[in-house]
């Protein structure tokens, strides 16, 4: 009796010792894993972003822009000042534009922003796109202007704005406010703003808005003429 | 608006041009540089080295002495430099502070020379970096100490305290033994009877010689009386105690909760429950246990010994490790007690009767013990028992060291991360304030704006600068920005408070007008000018008390301003703005609107307005307060 009950507690015995003998194999595994697991995460956040851009030299950017040598100047020392590195990617953009914007929320209207100045849509922002762009609303014409602009709402760059792009724009700009406004923001503001800009440009009432018919309106609205040559004196 | 990016202002500007094609409204004009000068390097020369930088750098932070006219003052004009005879190797970070926006603290720098030149300089410490705040609360925190040390001794020499109340002396003798010699005396006196009534427990127990005729007796139950004595007397003096502690207790509450005072009444309740119960023999048996808990008056001497306190807290931070090693111990030992019992399961006679008998072994063969009370028999129980013992060293071996460590790790670790906690929230608040300064500072200038137009002081460019003395031309810019973007979206930026307010009010509109309306076509403020024109109704109701204002010049004599807070005050300005559309606020409540209009024989020329505190939700609130901080200023 006794040999077979040994013989039955063998087997558990033998189990249990199978048992234990996974459970430790189990245990240092994880603690390898976690081990190298701590390395990797280590490893990883020593990689450094070391891209750096050199813009070209200061008579091709004063060809190509209509600001003078000293202004190239001191666009550059500003820009180069936050972005040491001489490019900006769209993060960056944001955080520096959400910096004069501290009661709202700023970052949707910034990608926008970004994605106007990022002419060759590579991901950043270099010092050229951004002369190049700042020429064109501080030194260009009132055309030129308008034409930045529209292709600033033109989301999707196919050549005319819809209504859904208009109120992206316009929820981006109300965003910017915040929520402490006077009075309180509603959630048609946006919307009815964009009835109210589209009622105003849109000619044909086909739905969108073209380029020409966005100039004529302008054009004619006293407002906007004026308010287009406040730029005249940021610079 | 940090100053770093204040390079990037002409771009955000450039960026409004989103906004025009979109926005009803005319923009604001733009504000004209004044004097636009070229930029040009300025030489700072500090104890003879020469630093140079732009000036506008320096101007980024106008309310600096370097960026202010107070450095015109170290102006030499024979070397056509500014020369201040300070640190330069402290002017290197103040320096890089306009440079890059960041303040940093050098660690080999002493923590006073740094604020002193900080001081120097006009900038607030407040403004180190993250990467470096820490250690310089650290420093400045070890020099308040030193500082305070040096008050004290000073103070305790001087032996002059401002009077305080009985209560409060009382208190400050019990925490503080050495402030009086009362105080030091009633320490040692109850330490000494906390020892008596220490060594007496345990005396109780010892047996004591025999009397004859009798098995012999612990000293106890042989001199009853004089056991007896002892415990009462040290049984008073705790009570006392105990009782003069709750007296001078500044929170009884507090001081009830708190751990030493649940030891002071452990220790001395048995006592008491003794007193009360005879001679009950079913309730003697509980009675005896309950002496055991005058053991616990051994803790009374924490007070006494900053060591054990130490102790205690430091065992209170080490729990979560300790209730891990208690967890995995207790886990291998029912492992092994399991693998033990079954392993010894067939063995005749065996000690091993059931999985809790099998702790005892597991127990004392992991920690090496031994006894040798019970010993397995079986082959494979020895087997597992070897196991058991190997392991058992490793269990209990191995943490022991780790736990001793992580009581010092933990510790430091423990006041590093409240230190981290607490600047991580003096931190946000500063990002808040920041934030919220910086749009304040828009209402505040808006305000001001608007205090003009009202004023119609037209010649007034002394005012104007006067008003804006504060703003740079960068703020001011940065301010046409924001004033852009009301007009596009034709909402205004108002402060939290008052946000809130309005909520309340929108809740609450029935409110009888009774004064006359007038406002909308008097007021060129040119606040949302838009929704104006769309106003159904121009009548407001009579607590737009700004309507009042304008309307009725003839009838102010003083203003009533309030000089409480910022809040407030862009409070009511808002206000003026908010009552001028009413779109969403058709009644207001009159009643609660208390505003000073008194007749003035003023010309119409001068537009001089009251302002009103704008009715709050909870009036009894806010009335107290705003009455208290109005401030009567003449018109004239």
């Amino acid at each position: 009796m006794e040999r077979t009950s040994l013989h039955n507690d063998s087997l558990l015995y033998a189990s249990l010792i199978a048992i234990l003998l996974l459970i430790s194999y189990w245990f240092t595994t994880r603690c390898f894993k976690i081990i190298s697991g701590i390395e990797d995460s280590v490893e990883d956040e020593f990689e450094l972003s070391t891209v750096c851009h050199r813009p070209e030299g200061l008579e091709q950017l004063q060809e190509q822009t209509k600001f003078t040598r000293k202004e190239l100047q001191v666009l550059y020392r500003g820009f180069k000042n936050e972005c040491p590195s001489g490019i900006v990617n769209e993060e960056n953009f944001k955080q520096i534009y959400s910096q004069f914007f501290p009661q709202g929320d700023s970052s949707t209207y910034a990608t926008f922003l970004f994605n106007a100045f990022d002419t060759d849509h590579d991901g950043s922002v270099s010092f050229e796109d951004f002369v190049s762009g700042l020429s064109t609303i501080l030194r260009g014409t009132i055309d030129d202007r308008l034409n930045w602009a529209f292709n600033l709402y033109d989301l999707n760059k196919d050549g005319c704005i819809t209504k859904e792009e208009m109120l992206d724009i316009m929820k981006s700009i109300y965003d910017m406010m915040g929520k402490y406004t006077y009075p309180a923001m509603r959630e048609e503001a946006p919307r009815e703003h964009v009835e109210n800009f589209f009622q105003k440009m849109d000619r044909n009432k086909d739905g969108v808005v073209t380029i020409e018919e966005f100039l004529e309106s302008c054009q004619k609205d006293e407002n906007i003429m004026r308010s287009m040559q406040l730029f005249d004196s940021v610079i | 608006m940090a100053a770093g990016v204040a390079a990037w202002l002409p771009f955000a500007r450039a960026a409004a041009i989103g906004w025009m094609p979109v926005a009803n409204c005319p923009m604001p004009l733009a504000p004209t540089e004044k004097n636009k000068r070229q930029d040009e390097l300025i030489i700072l020369n500090v104890s003879g080295r020469r630093f140079q930088t732009w000036r506008t750098t320096l101007e980024r932070y106008p309310d600096t002495l370097l960026g202010s006219t107070e450095k015109e003052f170290f102006f030499n004009e024979d070397t056509k430099e500014y020369f201040f005879d300070r640190d330069p190797e402290v002017f290197k970070c103040i320096l890089n502070f306009y440079r890059t926006g960041k303040l940093h603290y050098p660690r080999y720098e002493c923590i006073s020379a740094y604020d002193e030149e900080l001081a120097f300089y006009g900038i607030l410490p407040e403004i180190i970096g993250d990467c470096c705040y820490e250690e310089y609360k650290d420093r400045k925190r070890e020099n308040a100490e030193r500082l305070m040390d040096d008050n004290d001794s000073e103070n305790n020499q001087e032996g002059s305290m401002p009077s305080l109340s009985f209560r409060q002396t009382m208190w400050r003798a019990f925490e503080n033994p050495h402030t009086s010699t009362l105080a030091l005396v009633f320490y040692y006196v109850t330490g000494f009877f906390i020892a008596v009534s220490v060594i007496t427990n345990v005396v109780e127990t010892v047996p004591c010689g025999t009397v004859p005729g009798s098995k012999e007796l612990p000293c106890g139950e042989r001199y009853a009386v004089a056991f007896f004595c002892l415990d009462t007397a040290c049984v008073m003096i705790f009570t006392v105690e105990y009782l003069l502690r709750l007296f001078a207790a500044p929170s009884r509450y507090r001081f009830i909760r708190s751990v030493m005072s649940i030891i002071d009444v452990v220790a001395i309740m048995p006592y008491y429950i003794g007193l009360v119960m005879t001679n009950n023999e079913d309730v003697s048996g509980a009675f005896v246990t309950l002496r055991v808990f005058r053991v616990f008056r051994i803790f009374k001497f924490s007070r006494h010994s900053q060591g054990l306190r130490i102790l205690g807290y430091t065992l209170k931070s080490c729990a979560s490790e300790l209730g891990f090693l208690l967890f995995s111990l207790t886990m291998a030992i029912i492992i092994f007690a399991t693998v033990m019992f079954y392993a010894e399961k067939g063995s005749s006679a065996s000690k091993f009767t059931s999985i809790p008998a099998s702790f005892w072994y597991t127990i004392v063969t992991m920690t090496t013990l031994g006894y040798g009370d019970m010993v397995p028999k079986t082959i494979a129980g020895k087997i597992f028992g070897s196991i058991c013992s190997l392991s058992g060293v490793l269990v209990i071996a191995l943490p022991v060291p780790v736990i001793v460590s992580n009581f010092s790790r933990i510790y430091h670790q423990n006041q590093r991360a409240d230190k981290r906690r607490a600047q991580k929230k003096a931190r946000l608040a500063r990002i808040r304030v920041a934030k919220t300064g910086s749009s304040n500072a828009y209402l505040h200038s808006k305000r001001n704006g608007l205090l003009n137009e009202a004023l119609e002081l037209p010649g007034s460019t002394e005012e104007e600068q006067h008003m804006t003395k504060g703003t740079s031309l960068i703020e001011s810019q940065h301010h046409h920005l924001l004033h852009c973007l009301e007009k596009t979206t034709n909402h205004e930026f108002i402060d939290e408070q008052l946000f809130e307010q309005n909520c309340l009010e929108g809740s609450m509109q029935n409110y009888p007008s009774s004064r006359s309306p007038s406002l909308a076509s008097a007021r060129g403020l040119g606040t949302s000018c838009c929704s104006r024109r769309h106003k159904k109704s121009t009548h407001l109701p009579n607590s737009s008390v700004p309507a009042t204002r304008l309307r009725s010049m003839q009838e102010l004599s003083t203003i009533h301003i309030q000089c409480s807070e910022q809040p407030s005050l862009s409070a009511s300005r808002s206000s003026l703005n908010m009552k001028a559309d009413d779109g969403l606020r058709p009644n207001c409540k009159g009643a609660q609107i208390t505003t000073a209009i008194i007749s003035i024989p003023t010309p119409p020329a001068l537009t001089p307005e009251a302002e009103s505190r704008p009715g709050p939700g909870s009036p009894a609130t806010n009335a107290p307060g705003a009455a208290a901080s109005v401030v009567k200023v003449s018109a004239l």
